[in-house]
């Protein structure tokens, strides 16, 4: 409802255009208050140029600062303007303890100190290569206002997946009702037809004929071979049924974290191994710990505004993280573990049966396979599933396809010459190394 | 007109069947004694354990073979120290520049960049900000401080010591100390 009166506005604003000049007082009004925010920004850091120290602040401080919220070091908004008001402390002061806080600490300055052990004595990296003008520049950038709350415009943003969605609905709603009315209109013509056939005494007269149902089974021809389509379809059905029994392809179970992989290894193109880092060494490709999550989720509480899509928003993406903060113990008000963790509770997808011998670091750093050849585009996967059959067929058509990686390594050199001349080809696939013998698999 | 209640109550009952599959649970399985392992295997359920927790850590006190302890501690100190005085320990190692350089692109490269300097995909992208560069002169980084930072992490940065073994991290740490030097060039 909301949404439509928002746009119905927009549309009234965009229809009276013409009648521009009632808006000028607002305008105007608004537009001072920009240049009134802009002017007392610029008094209040004296100098400095803020948009060239955003870069400063992102290249050098913003690994452990943030501005609005504690990180491993204080948040940094209106730093200065604080500590001249809370502690007296003037430029000069900021200048020498981002080039060197070490230094200052031990000279024993009291409110270094002070600050050191507030934040349990993490030392600040010292920053010699920043100039004043640097440094004015970065904290022209931390005086900033904080952006207006976009709060506003999300819903807008997102009300336009939904009133898209919306019109589709009324299109087709829109359809029906016309395939309705069409049909009640040819029963209303057939039923008037019918009425001045009765009044002018006509008489329809309805052939009589056998039914479609009695000829066919007059008809033992058509019987004979209807039975027999019949019998082939259900084998077809039951032969395909009892063949599917014990594969799981497309299981896509709930798992209690909603874990994107299109976000991670799809949008931000982290490297599989980097999660699954046994996959490289071990026989299963383990789920990750959640101290890997912490690598990066440390420092990124919350999802871009960019990320949430038409069916997930931010806040649906904020709160999945929140689950990751709260199942591996992180405090975000004080950045610390409290030590009250809760294990995550995941839900296997890929399992090979009891009697299947499968190795992940085999295929994987011998063989030099992508993980996508057997797990489908995960890149591409919201929710995880399972892309392959993992049957029997499966695997051995595989290793029948792919040539052996022998290059570079010394240890199929020889049994790589012997087989080639057994076989007389240059290129080995898995299969001619021994890939079809059972034992290999089953044992 | 009873031709079309017939066809319709084909047409539920056909759609009833279809609808059964779904894809949030796992198929049926012929012979589930033959599929599911007696013994306990990787990640499968068990009542073996108190808490019920399919991952469990290793007894306390227990080591991989061949592990070597790394006896500097996670303090400013302990940083210093490494940064200042330790070397690579390994006995017979050799340098693989093509494998070292596979697992810095793997788990270093997203943050710090394939060069070094800074600029990986998230910080591209914005998603984790303020990566230095290799050549850093406030962090003036030497092999023991790289090898430290990669042990037990810093700041932001996690600790990367399960995701990498002792002699992986010499061949990141020399290829970033390669990295470095092509930096500052």
């Amino acid at each position: 409802m909301k949404i439509s009166y928002q746009k119905l506005e927009d549309n009234l604003i965009s229809n009276m255009r013409q009648v521009i000049y009632r808006y000028l007082t607002s305008t105007s009004l608004f537009f001072g208050f920009l240049f009134l925010l802009l002017f007392s920004n610029s008094v209040f850091s004296q100098e400095g140029d803020a948009a060239a120290g955003k870069t400063l602040y992102n290249a050098n401080c913003a690994a452990c600062h943030r501005l609005d919220k504690p990180m491993t070091g204080p948040a940094l908004r209106y730093v200065e303007k604080r500590l001249s008001e809370e502690e007296g402390l003037d430029r000069e002061w900021l200048y020498s303890w981002i080039r060197n806080s070490a230094g200052m600490i031990k000279s024993g300055d009291p409110y270094s100190v002070r600050i050191y052990n507030e934040w349990n004595q993490v030392a600040m990296n010292a920053f010699p290569q920043l100039s004043d003008t640097d440094i004015d520049n970065i904290l022209a950038y931390t005086a900033q206002e904080p952006p207006a709350p976009v709060v506003a415009e999300v819903p807008v943003g997102g009300g336009g997946g939904e009133t898209s969605g919306v019109s589709e609905k009324l299109i087709l709603g829109a359809l029906a009702v016309l395939f309705a009315l069409l049909a009640m209109a040819l029963i209303l013509v057939r039923q008037t037809l019918k009425r001045f056939a009765d009044a002018k005494g006509v008489v329809i007269e309805e052939t009589k004929s056998t039914p479609i149902w009695k000829a066919f089974v007059q008809n033992q021809f058509l019987v004979l071979v209807t039975a027999i389509f019949f019998l082939l379809a259900s084998g077809y059905y039951v032969y395909g049924y009892f063949m599917q029994v014990g594969i799981d392809q497309g299981y896509m179970p709930v798992q209690p974290i909603h874990y994107s992989h299109k976000i991670h290894a799809g949008d931000n193109a982290i490297d599989c191994n980097y999660c699954h880092s046994s996959a490289r060494v071990s026989k299963h490709s383990g789920i990750p710990s959640l101290n890997v999550c912490m690598n990066c989720h440390k420092a990124i509480g919350e999802v871009a505004e960019s990320t949430a899509t038409a069916e997930y928003s931010k806040d649906f993406y904020d709160g999945e993280i929140q689950k990751l903060y709260a199942a591996v113990g992180w405090d975000e008000a004080t950045q610390s573990y409290t030590g009250k963790t809760q294990p995550v509770k995941w839900v296997r997808i890929h399992n090979l049966p009891d009697f299947a011998y499968f190795n992940h670091s085999q295929h994987v750093s011998v063989a030099g396979i992508e993980c996508q050849t057997c797990h489908g585009p995960v890149e591409e996967m919201e929710i995880m599933y399972q892309h392959s059959p993992l049957t029997m067929g499966w695997c051995i058509n595989c290793h029948r396809e792919t040539n052996v990686k022998v290059e570079d390594n010394a240890y199929y050199t020889k049994i790589h010459e012997e087989l080639s001349k057994k076989y007389g080809v240059e290129e080995l696939t898995a299969a001619q190394m021994g890939g079809l013998e059972c034992g290999k698999c089953h044992y | 007109m009873k031709a079309t209640i017939k066809l319709s109550l084909i047409g539920i009952l056909f759609a009833g069947l279809v609808s059964c599959q779904k894809n949030s649970r796992p198929n049926f399985q012929y012979m589930p004694n033959m599929y599911e392992s007696v013994g306990y295997e990787t990640y499968s359920e068990s009542d073996a354990f108190a808490n019920g927790i399919e991952a469990q850590l290793p007894a306390e006190g227990s080591i991989p073979r061949g592990y070597s302890f790394y006896e500097i501690e996670d303090t400013n100190e302990g940083y210093e120290l490494a940064k200042a005085e330790l070397k690579n320990p390994t006995k017979d190692f050799t340098y693989d520049k093509p494998r070292a350089k596979e697992l810095y692109d793997i788990y270093c490269g997203i943050c710090h960049g394939i060069k070094g300097n800074g600029v990986g995909k998230l910080v591209e992208r914005e998603k984790i900000l303020g990566v230095p560069s290799y050549d850093d002169v406030g962090r003036a980084i030497t092999e023991g401080s790289v090898y430290h930072v990669i042990y037990y992490g810093k700041n932001t940065m996690g600790a990367y010591k399960n995701q990498l073994n002792e002699e992986e991290r010499w061949q990141v740490t020399e290829y970033v100390m390669e990295l470095k030097a092509e930096l500052e060039k």
